[in-house]
């Protein structure tokens, strides 16, 4: 537990000495989901009911920006080969580093949200619904997109690769968390599909980790 | 009996058995389509409601089959060769693949054109639609990143990983019809309830299910061939036989 402690705070530490990494993200965020008004038209009504799954799209985009950078910087200088040679189980070294890797992607963009749901008129209980999701969501898109990350580290071209690969099996989580806010605004209630995003977490939460590192050894050896 | 699994999951035992095996099963495709499509497109009768237009169903349905089929095959020898860390069994995910990937395209595409005249519209955002979609995205994604990977076991292990991965969104599909109740019909044929179509229909369909499956494996066999002899290319018996 201590070496997954440290490994987070390193990994912040590390993020907080470039803060401009992160920041970019966030900004593409931002920028995307001011894209859409200007596109469909500034009409309240249409901008209402496609708000959920804009800014869910523009998470995920977001979230992926940063995915390639996961082990990238650690493969090249041989970190992460020592990780893999600890005594520390390697699955756990992994999800330290996707932890952080949430707290400085998916967090930030589920606290950015309700800002945004604002250009689009949301009311105060979607908003509620959407802060949700995009906390229970992010994550979940850490640990597929960390797999991806993993996959393809070191490979030419291994950028847009990443995207191909990762994009495809974000779908489940999009359509649950864009779901429960548009459910919200249609008047059913968001706990149904709040609690499949749950349950998808878990599982990932506990596999996610363990086919990652499997992942990265292929990749190291 | 493991024994002779083992000798046959060296590459250059099973370059010979594939090489044996692959024509026949061409051939038993080629029949049984000839006979599938006869049935299919002759003696099936006019369905009632659809008129001739059902018929793209005997192309429809044994290729949507086919598409979750493969992957699950892909997925079985992904598992397999992380079990017991053979080297064919990559070979054999990776021949699969593109095989995959047609059936996939040609199960949209078929429904596409069956959609127009019965649903009035090409495409619906149905969950089983845009789950047949995401498989053949998936396919996509693997054979992207086999290709792109230049060290071939470090190719197989990670699409093995990828395959295993997507298999998940398999039983995805298959249940996407109960989960969702929208558009897509029912299945027509279940386990429990029989079949709710005509007999020669349901035959004809069968027929072609079977033929799509022999042809798949000739398929697989032929392209793990190539596969095997490029990968082998530095062994001697490799090159004796090109000589």
């Amino acid at each position: 537990m201590n070496a997954f402690i440290a490994l987070v705070q390193r990994d912040l530490r590390l993020a907080l000495r470039r803060k401009s990494e992160v920041l970019t993200a966030l900004f593409f965020f931002v920028v995307v989901a001011t894209l859409f008004p200007l596109g469909i038209g500034p009409e309240m009504g249409i901008l209402r009911k496609i708000a959920p799954g804009i800014l869910w799209v523009g998470a995920l985009l977001a979230s992926l920006l940063s995915l390639g950078r996961l082990f990238a910087a650690d493969f090249q200088d041989g970190t992460l080969e020592q990780m893999a040679l600890s005594s520390t189980p390697l699955p756990l070294l992994v999800g330290a580093k996707i932890f952080a890797h949430w707290l400085l992607s998916g967090l930030p963009l589920a606290l950015l949200a309700p800002v945004m749901a604002l250009q689009f008129d949301l009311e105060g209980a979607a908003v509620q619904a959407l802060v949700l999701t995009l906390l229970v969501g992010t994550p979940l898109l850490s640990i597929i997109g960390a797999v991806g990350a993993a996959l393809t580290l070191g490979v030419r071209g291994g950028e847009v690769l990443l995207s191909l690969l990762v994009l495809p099996l974000y779908i489940p989580a999009l359509v649950f968390g864009a779901g429960a806010v548009e459910a919200q605004v249609s008047g059913i209630g968001y706990a149904a599909h709040l609690s499949i995003l749950m349950a998808m977490l878990v599982l990932a939460a506990f596999f996610g980790p363990w086919v990652c590192a499997t992942a990265l050894r292929v990749a190291l050896e | 009996m493991t024994l002779k699994l083992f000798h046959w999951a060296a590459p250059q035992t099973f370059y010979h058995l594939a090489g044996k095996l692959w024509k026949p099963f061409a051939v038993l495709a080629a029949a049984l389509a000839a006979v599938g499509l006869y049935m299919g497109f002759f003696v099936a009768p006019t369905d009632f409601q659809q008129g001739e237009g059902y018929r793209i169903i005997f192309v429809h349905v044994p290729a949507s089959w086919m598409s979750m089929v493969i992957y699950l095959a892909m997925a079985f020898w992904a598992f397999l060769g992380f079990t017991f860390n053979t080297r064919l069994s990559g070979m054999m995910t990776q021949a699969l693949a593109p095989t995959g990937a047609l059936f996939t395209f040609l199960s949209l595409w078929t429904g596409a054109l069956w959609g127009k005249p019965m649903w009035g519209t090409w495409w619906v955002w149905d969950a089983r639609l845009t789950s047949e979609l995401i498989l053949f995205f998936l396919y996509m994604g693997y054979i992207a990143l086999t290709s792109a990977i230049e060290d071939p076991r470090r190719a197989d292990k990670a699409g093995g990983l990828l395959a295993l991965v997507g298999a998940v969104n398999v039983p995805i599909i298959y249940f996407s019809v109960t989960w969702w109740n929208t558009l897509h019909q029912g299945a027509s044929v279940s386990v429990t309830k029989g079949s709710s179509m005509a007999q020669t229909m349901l035959w004809a369909m069968l027929l072609m299910a079977l033929a799509f499956w022999a042809y798949t494996i000739a398929m697989a066999l032929y392209r793990v061939r190539s596969i095997i002899l490029e990968r082998e290319r530095h062994t001697r018996w490799a090159q004796e036989l090109a000589a």
